[in-house]
């Protein structure tokens, strides 16, 4: 129909095979369930439906774990983060998965007053290791009730952790790290990066929560971006590389916690920050990144960051709306060269 | 088995149930076209094959009753009223449609039509239809508003929330669950703890009616007698018909959970094939007249189609206006 909203990757490096993010996903809970029997998947449509998932990422596992340890359940989203945080407290291993971030709405109560306070509640007392996992984000005409951006909310509060991969290979390491973490985790995948293709590394394979990853490196002005941003800063960088500006882009990969060293040090040397989220601007990750790094090094600034986010309004439906609500890689080619004339 | 017709329906009544029946059918035949050739850009989830419930429930309601709708709502919105003309534009995003392009099939809405949006949330409509029939309620007017929702959305806790609210309160409303056998891949006689839905109303002590969700008269008469209650100040009715999806979820459904022996089965129960025979068994109309009145709804899809192409896109600057009021 349209050109796909992501560019795919084109070939692996000699050795390391290629796979797409949905499949990297796959193989990360697929090794995490072989490894620890603790560990299960539930939500719903993620045994029966097309093999497993409607983005495929638990695609085969029942075949593998069975109807017990992959479990459809019915439509009920409060019950699926309440009862995986119930299982998780008794020793469990729990992976449950949102169909979209935005019913995580019906589940916010036993996520953000459960999940994310038994521990302290308890005087350190209990454990949680539950993670959610959700897709985000807009560019499929999926309107305002799917297509939002919502990591904002759950970085806002104390007691989890927020995980956003952009790469295949960071999905892998990423969620293995976040099924072996020893409290609640929410996940974001976006649903446009699920055929992306990347270099995997086969077999035991962590990234620990909290390490950035620098995608690409410039001179002139940092960019830290969340999903699909960060594809879009790559392309934005080709273009600026032309003009002979030199774009840093820097992939946070969690937001909670955040490398926030990794920042700084390119802000050090660029003395140039631009960051980018498809969540709406107002009150978004974006404000928090920018606070940390002007409090940490705001004599390193040698112009007042910017933010490049989706507008403050519901994602529309039209195409030509949805993209207009959306920072587009034109928008940051046009940003990062005021920000450096 | 001969089905009666009921007293109350005229034969004009009947012509028009029977024409909105084949609207839908051909808006939403329409509209899986336009999705397959890229025309229209989301997801669209047809109602092909549960006619009868929209029809038939809608033909019980006045003009100042209320819809809160669902995810697969082209049906509910054709027959309280929606203009195909107004929906298809919606489809393709232009700025004459429903929602100004805004919105695209999941939240296509008329409040003139007293059609309070279909919903990209399973279970979504619900509490809002209890607040519509508590704010009739408060102001003293006697309409009712029906609620449709899916079996999947049986499992949603707004729903024992809402049916709880509207007993204690007896607020005007009738909830017309759509079992139609799947929640995407999920069946409802596995996901649901209890074979018969209706059983639950017990719980909430107001009435739970069984139908046959493939006979519009049976709608129709199960949503009648509910909503002439709703309006005596009796409260609210839980009435679940029994129902089938012709087609996938939406288009793209792998479709590996079931199989086309029990499609086909349904399909021979087919809803406006059975009101067809009827109309013409009790000579409210000749196979002509339904030939003929197939060619009209034809004509008007169509029509509808090329009025959506033809409409301009939204603006830009349409962007940022209605977020607030
Ligand atoms: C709160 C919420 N959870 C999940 C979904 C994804 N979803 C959309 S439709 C659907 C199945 C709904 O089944 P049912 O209510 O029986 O209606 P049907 O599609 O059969 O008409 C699901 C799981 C959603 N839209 N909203």
């Amino acid at each position: 129909m349209s050109r796909p909203l992501i560019e795919t990757t084109p070939t692996a490096p000699a050795g390391i095979r290629s796979l797409t993010y949905a499949e990297a996903l796959n193989e990360a809970l697929r090794e995490e369930m072989r490894r620890d029997p603790r560990v299960f998947v539930l939500g719903e449509d993620v045994a029966v439906w097309g093999g497993g998932g409607i983005f495929g990422v638990t695609k085969g596992l029942v075949d593998e774990f069975g109807p017990q340890r992959v479990r459809d359940t019915p439509i009920s989203e409060e019950a699926i983060a309440a009862v995986a945080i119930g299982a998780a407290v008794a020793g469990a291993r729990p992976v449950a998965e949102f169909m979209y971030v935005d019913f995580m709405g019906l589940a916010m109560e036993p996520i953000v007053n459960q999940a994310a306070k038994i521990r302290y509640m308890f005087g350190g007392k209990a454990r949680v290791p539950v993670v959610f996992r959700a897709q985000q984000g807009a560019g499929r005409g999926n309107a305002a009730q799917h297509s939002q951006s919502l990591e904002a909310w759950f970085a806002h509060i104390p007691g989890l952790k927020v995980v956003t991969p952009s790469a295949p290979a960071d999905a892998k390491g990423l969620l293995i790290s976040a099924i072996r973490d020893d409290n609640p985790v929410v996940f974001l995948e976006h649903k446009a990066l699920y055929n992306l293709r990347g270099p995997v590394p086969e077999g035991e394979f962590t990234i620990p929560l909290g390490v950035a990853d620098r995608k690409r490196e410039g001179r002139h002005a940092t960019f830290v971006g969340v999903h699909t941003m960060v594809h879009k800063a790559l392309a934005a960088a080709e273009t600026l590389a032309k003009e002979g500006i030199e774009l840093e882009v820097i992939d946070p990969r969690s937001l909670v916690p955040f490398d926030l060293d990794t920042v700084v040090a390119s802000v050090r040397k660029t003395g140039r920050l631009v960051v980018g989220h498809e969540a709406y601007e107002r009150c978004g990750i974006g404000a928090e990144i920018i606070t940390q790094v002007v409090t940490a090094a705001f004599d390193a600034l040698d112009a007042p960051p910017l933010r490049l986010c989706a507008k403050n309004v519901p994602i529309p439906y039209n195409a030509g709306l949805e993209a207009a609500a959306l920072p587009q890689a034109e928008d940051i080619v046009t940003a990062v060269r005021r920000l450096v004339a | 088995m001969a089905i009666e017709i009921p007293a109350a329906l005229t034969q004009e009544q009947l012509r028009a149930m029977l024409r909105t029946m084949l609207t839908i059918r051909q808006f939403d035949q329409r509209a899986l076209e336009l999705y397959r050739e890229g025309v229209m850009r989301g997801s669209t989830h047809p109602y092909i094959g549960m006619e009868a419930v929209a029809v038939g429930a809608c033909a019980a309601l006045h003009p100042n009753d209320r819809i809160t709708s669902t995810h697969r709502g082209h049906g509910h919105c054709l027959a309280k009223g929606g203009d195909p003309r107004l929906m298809m534009a919606e489809l393709l995003g232009k700025a004459t449609g429903y929602c100004k392009g805004k919105g695209g099939s999941m939240h296509i809405a008329d409040l003139e039509a007293g059609i309070l949006g279909a919903n990209g949330i399973v279970g979504g409509g619900i509490g809002l239809a209890a607040g519509a029939a508590l704010a009739a309620q408060l102001a003293g007017r006697d309409d009712v508003t029906v609620c449709f929702f899916g079996d999947g959305a049986l499992n949603q806790g707004i729903l024992h929330e809402s049916a709880n609210l509207a007993a204690i309160w007896k607020l005007p409303v009738v909830f017309v669950c759509e079992n139609n056998q799947y929640a995407m891949s999920a069946r409802a006689d596995k996901f649901t703890s209890v074979p018969d839905p209706t059983v639950r109303a017990t719980a909430y002590g107001f009435p739970g009616v069984g139908c046959d969700g493939m006979d519009v008269l049976a709608v129709y008469r199960a949503v009648a007698d509910a909503a002439a209650r709703a309006r005596a100040g009796g409260g609210p009715s839980l009435i679940v018909c029994v129902t089938y999806r012709y087609f996938g979820h939406h288009v793209g459904d792998p479709l590996n959970y079931r199989d086309k022996a029990e499609v086909d089965a349904w399909r021979r129960r087919d809803p406006i094939e059975r009101f067809e025979q009827t109309l013409i068994g009790r000579g409210v109309l000749a196979a002509a007249d339904v030939e003929q009145l197939r060619g009209e709804v034809a004509g008007e899809i169509e029509s509808a189609v090329a009025f959506a192409k033809a409409s301009p896109e939204p603006e830009l600057t349409a962007l940022m206006e209605d977020v607030y009021a």
